[in-house]
């Protein structure tokens, strides 16, 4: 408990001022006449620039930065320790998983042979890379019983649309694009925006009291006219779709497809495989299931498995053995295309597949711990926290402020308190049909001491909230800056001018 | 059990607090048809040992750009990277935490973004910059359809075919279902994009004209020609850029009528990784910024100091859902800070010196092989070049690329596995080279050549 400490009293300015030192950006340290790379002299004769672009020539980058390389770690250092992360604390951001990353991945996602391959290596010379993804491609069709996967897309999103697009091209191929996609009121927000980029209406399907999928609403709903259901399992409330065989039955009946967002694919891998639920499509997020980085917002990778409907249509190029080795396969004609440059975010392929190795044929005890874990917090938490929707959770649990409300305490509140006691703080953003949400996932990778210092925090807050609700609402108070009024900033920032050209938002504090 | 840290005698205590006798009790809910009792059909865990042994097989598999004089680039160039980027990057804070929506646990990340996008407006010439995309490709797809929102109701959109190749593939892949026309203007004899050609292709249903420099050739390119051409019919001008080094010696797009600069900024030190993860950026003029999607880092002064959150997220579609102005929510952020960490040591100086030597090489290699004399190779096209030129070989592309690599040499990428299939220029072979490239790298090089 001594980490999070007592924190009822604010610590002395000079604490605060500490965790601030250094420069608040490396622009406003830049110093004329410093440098921080050393290049190899000039070995060959000097091109003149003047001469060969004429009006194009560009002189300098005016405003560009001039540190030393001293200057450089100690800013990025520096700015590292104003950050939260999962190596310190847990970080219960629900529906993000943020999980351990373990350091064997970085390793070997740095090994040169790896790292130092340009993608345009000749096929001869790139054959471990491609063995690669094809045995992470092999990995991921063992545990979710698709026909294939393509390893192309970004991330999550762009996974949710190369879907979407696979999807589309069946249907045009079948004779009709169809016009509807139906997403779930408690979806991702990144469901019905992908679903509108490739062309589709969304239409909204209520929840049951329960927090799910109500097949009479979606039998209604399912028509002709309808390509696909996007759904989530277990949905963003933690709560399984029980009913989840009859819907992809009435989706099917319609010849519609079923799109699963793979988002919290880490309930139940190794657990089930969404094949055998008759799910046609899912994206995985390589970042959550298979622990590569978050990197404080990036990258990364979102392959996409579908049933054998959809495999002509998956995107250039696939991975195809040829011999004793592997090529690359562009002659796929009723191929979507491209979702971007070259394969995919090779790297973080490297990560998911040495940590699937890691745990091989016991990855499902990875969706068991997720889900105890949860199911740990909720009951600790319960008598505290008011739950709106009270189906069996699985890896994560969404609670609501109805009970600090009364108090004038609201989910934004506890959350900025929380970063108090070291923690960060719980998605509020989502799900939609949760008011003052608290979306709590603790993950596998937390020890049962984590957990119990994270509840006490929480039930610490909901004693505050009770009897002193200032200190929550004025939270948090030891962080390395105070609450930021993000309203002033967006106000100001939309306002012309205001951004430019270092994006420099102006000088005003309410 | 590999990074699970409850000991079995902990997990069946956290179970007897959970109130349920096995693990599988907490899965009731799940239709017991899909249930799986048996382990899925994957080898037994690896221990460390072993993994490094298994994927370190892998990666001996592939020739990295370390054992050989690479000559590799179109659209993605291998520069240097200083040795302490890397070493940060694995820095906990850094690596392990999310998205900064929590912008007083988040402050290291945010004042990262928001550095990143100022490089990114110096460098571009342009007003505001966004926390990046996945990658190039993507970028362009972003600009064209934020340019869409911006001219509301037009239909068009006018590509240079000196774009590379996989952007426009990517282009047509996402715009295929939102009933947009992309039109192709082809480049003209001399590889760059023809004047007249493009204002012709123009109208007043034209969203916007992308033009890429340099371009797929390497060839330098004037953005005040797509610039003109738009802006005579009222459209946007898209200016691409994938090799960002050429910003420190070529006017920026900002400086010459560009509205939104995309692309790749990859050189700034980050791993080849076999193409990803790479870092794609947007890049827009003030007025447009409510339209340019994706995360964006801003600045608040206070009395305290300076604060950094993300802004504008009314855009999002963490808010916005199917209104929103991108799908994209991960974007490349650790990359985005690589980038940042190497252009803060290169520096203004940095920058220039080692765009210099780029182009110094390129040169040098131009020169030598305007002189080998034995009519077999050419440097395909006049126009001025960067760090990359198109070459046009007599012998087979193929037979050329084995004689270099006999020569420890990766010489280059044949134009044609940018377009697989298209049978365009299979004749040209794609040189770039980089500040790790030494003369006798080049000479080695043009021997191979004179051997021919």
């Amino acid at each position: 408990m001594s980490d999070h400490g007592n924190l009822t009293n604010p610590a002395p300015d000079a604490a605060r001022l500490d965790r601030r030192r250094g420069a608040s950006s490396i622009f406003d340290a830049s110093r004329p006449g410093r440098r921080g790379v050393l290049l190899p002299p000039l070995d060959v004769p000097g091109a003149d620039p003047e001469a060969l672009f004429g009006a194009l020539h560009r002189t300098e980058v005016e405003g560009e930065v001039e540190a030393s390389e001293v200057d450089a770690v100690r800013h990025f250092t520096r700015l590292s320790q104003k950050n939260l992360s999962i190596d310190a604390n847990l970080y219960p951001l629900g529906s993000c998983t943020m999980k351990h990353n373990p350091r064997i991945n970085e390793e070997i996602a740095r090994l040169a042979g790896f790292a130092d391959v340009h993608p345009y290596t000749p096929g001869h010379l790139s054959q471990g890379a491609l063995e690669l993804m094809a045995r992470l491609e092999a990995a991921l069709i063992a545990l979710t019983g698709f026909a294939r996967v393509t390893l192309q897309p970004s991330a999550g999103a762009n996974g949710e649309l190369a879907g979407c697009l696979m999807i589309r091209a069946a249907h045009v191929k079948a004779g009709a694009p169809r016009k509807y996609v139906l997403v779930p009121d408690s979806a991702h927000g990144t469901n019905p925006a992908s679903a509108h980029f490739a062309g589709y209406q969304v239409k909204e399907l209520a929840s049951t009291p329960r927090g799910t999928l109500d097949p009479a609403e979606l039998e209604k709903m399912m028509t002709d006219e309808v390509a696909a259901v996007m759904i989530t399992v277990p949905n963003t409330l933690g709560v399984f779709e029980e009913n989840i065989l009859e819907v992809t039955r009435i989706v099917h009946a319609k010849g519609g497809y079923v799109y699963l967002d793979g988002a919290n694919f880490n309930a139940f891998v190794g657990k089930i495989r969404p094949a055998d639920m008759g799910v046609d499509v899912m994206h995985m997020n390589l970042h959550k299931t298979f622990s590569t980085p978050h990197g404080g917002g990036g990258p990364g990778a979102g392959p996409v498995g579908v049933g054998a409907a959809l495999v002509p249509f998956l995107p250039v190029p696939t991975i195809e053995p040829e011999g004793t080795g592997f090529r690359l396969d562009f002659d796929r004609p009723d191929s979507i295309g491209r979702m971007r440059t070259f394969y995919g975010n090779f790297g973080v392929l490297v990560r998911a597949l040495t940590y699937i190795l890691s745990y091989g044929q016991e990855i499902g005890e990875v969706a068991e711990n997720a889900v105890l874990n949860a199911n740990y917090l909720r009951k600790k938490l319960a008598p505290f926290y008011h739950l709106k929707y009270d189906a069996p959770s699985y890896h994560e649990v969404v609670f609501d402020d109805t009970l600090q409300a009364a108090k004038g305490v609201h989910n934004i509140d506890v959350a900025k308190r929380l970063m108090d006691y070291g923690f960060h703080p719980p998605t509020m953003s989502f799900p939609l049909i949760v008011h003052g949400a608290l979306m709590i996932e603790p993950t596998e990778s937390e020890p049962i001491e984590e957990l119990d210092a994270f509840a006490d925090a929480m039930i610490a807050i909901a004693r505050e909230a009770e009897e002193s609700p200032e200190l929550v609402t004025s939270a948090p108070h030891v962080t390395p800056v105070g609450r930021v009024d993000e309203a002033l900033l967006a106000r100001e920032a939309s306002k012309p001018g205001n951004f430019a050209p270092v994006l420099r938002a102006p000088v005003r504090r309410s | 059990m590999r990074y699970i840290p409850s000991s079995p005698a902990e997990q069946a205590a956290l179970l007897r607090e959970v109130g349920v006798a096995s693990v599988d009790d907490l899965f009731a809910t799940v239709p017991r048809e899909v249930f799986r009792k048996d382990p899925p059909p994957l080898a037994p865990p690896m221990s460390e040992i072993e993994l490094r042994r298994e994927l370190g097989a892998m990666a001996a598999k592939n020739a990295a750009a370390t054992c050989f004089a690479s000559f590799l680039g179109a659209g993605l160039y291998a520069h240097h990277s200083p040795a302490f980027v890397s070493q940060l990057l694995l820095r906990g804070e850094f690596l392990t935490s999310y998205t900064p929506y929590q912008p007083e646990v988040s402050q290291g990340t945010l004042t990262a973004i928001w550095e990143f996008q100022s490089h990114v407006a110096l460098l571009t010439g342009m007003d505001v910059a966004n926390a990046s995309v996945y990658e190039g490709a993507s970028a362009l797809v972003e600009a064209v359809l934020m340019a869409e929102r911006l001219t509301k109701k037009r239909t068009r959109i006018v590509v240079s075919k000196t774009i590379h190749p996989e952007y426009l593939t990517t282009l047509r892949t996402y715009l295929a279902n939102l009933g947009l026309e992309i039109v192709e203007v082809p480049a003209g004899e001399d590889g760059v994009t023809n004047p007249a050609a493009l204002a012709a292709a123009v109208d007043d249903e034209t969203i916007a004209v992308a033009v890429q420099s340099p371009n797929v050739f390497g060839l330098v390119e004037d953005w005040s020609v797509a610039a003109e051409a738009a802006h005579a019919k009222g459209a946007l001008a898209i200016g691409v850029v994938n090799e960002m080094f050429s910003l420190a010696l070529l006017k920026p797009p900002g400086a010459a009528g560009i509205d939104i600069a995309c692309g790749e900024a990859a050189s700034f030190g980050l791993p080849a990784s076999f193409g990803g993860p790479l870092v794609g950026f947007l890049a827009c003029r003030d007025g447009f910024k409510r339209q340019i999607p994706g995360r964006l880092a801003g600045r608040l002064e206070t009395p305290e100091g300076p604060v950094f959150a993300l802004t504008l997220s009314t855009r999002e579609q963490h808010i916005r859902r199917e209104k929103a102005t991108s799908n994209i929510c991960t974007n490349q952020g650790l990359f985005a800070l690589a980038a940042t960490m190497t252009l803060t040591a290169l520096g203004k100086h940095g920058l220039r010196e080692t765009a210099l030597l780029c182009l110094s090489k390129s040169e040098y290699l131009k020169a030598g092989i305007g002189k080998l004399g034995n009519g077999k190779f050419a440097v395909a096209f006049p126009g001025a070049t960067f760090n990359e030129f198109a070459l046009r070989c007599g012998p087979p592309v193929d037979e050329v690329l084995s004689a270099l690599e006999k020569a420890q040499i990766l010489g280059g990428v044949p134009f044609a596995r940018l377009a697989p299939g298209s049978g365009e220029h299979e004749d040209l072979l794609l040189v770039a080279t980089t500040e790790r490239i030494r003369r006798e790298d080049l000479d080695r090089f043009l021997d191979v050549l004179k051997g021919f």
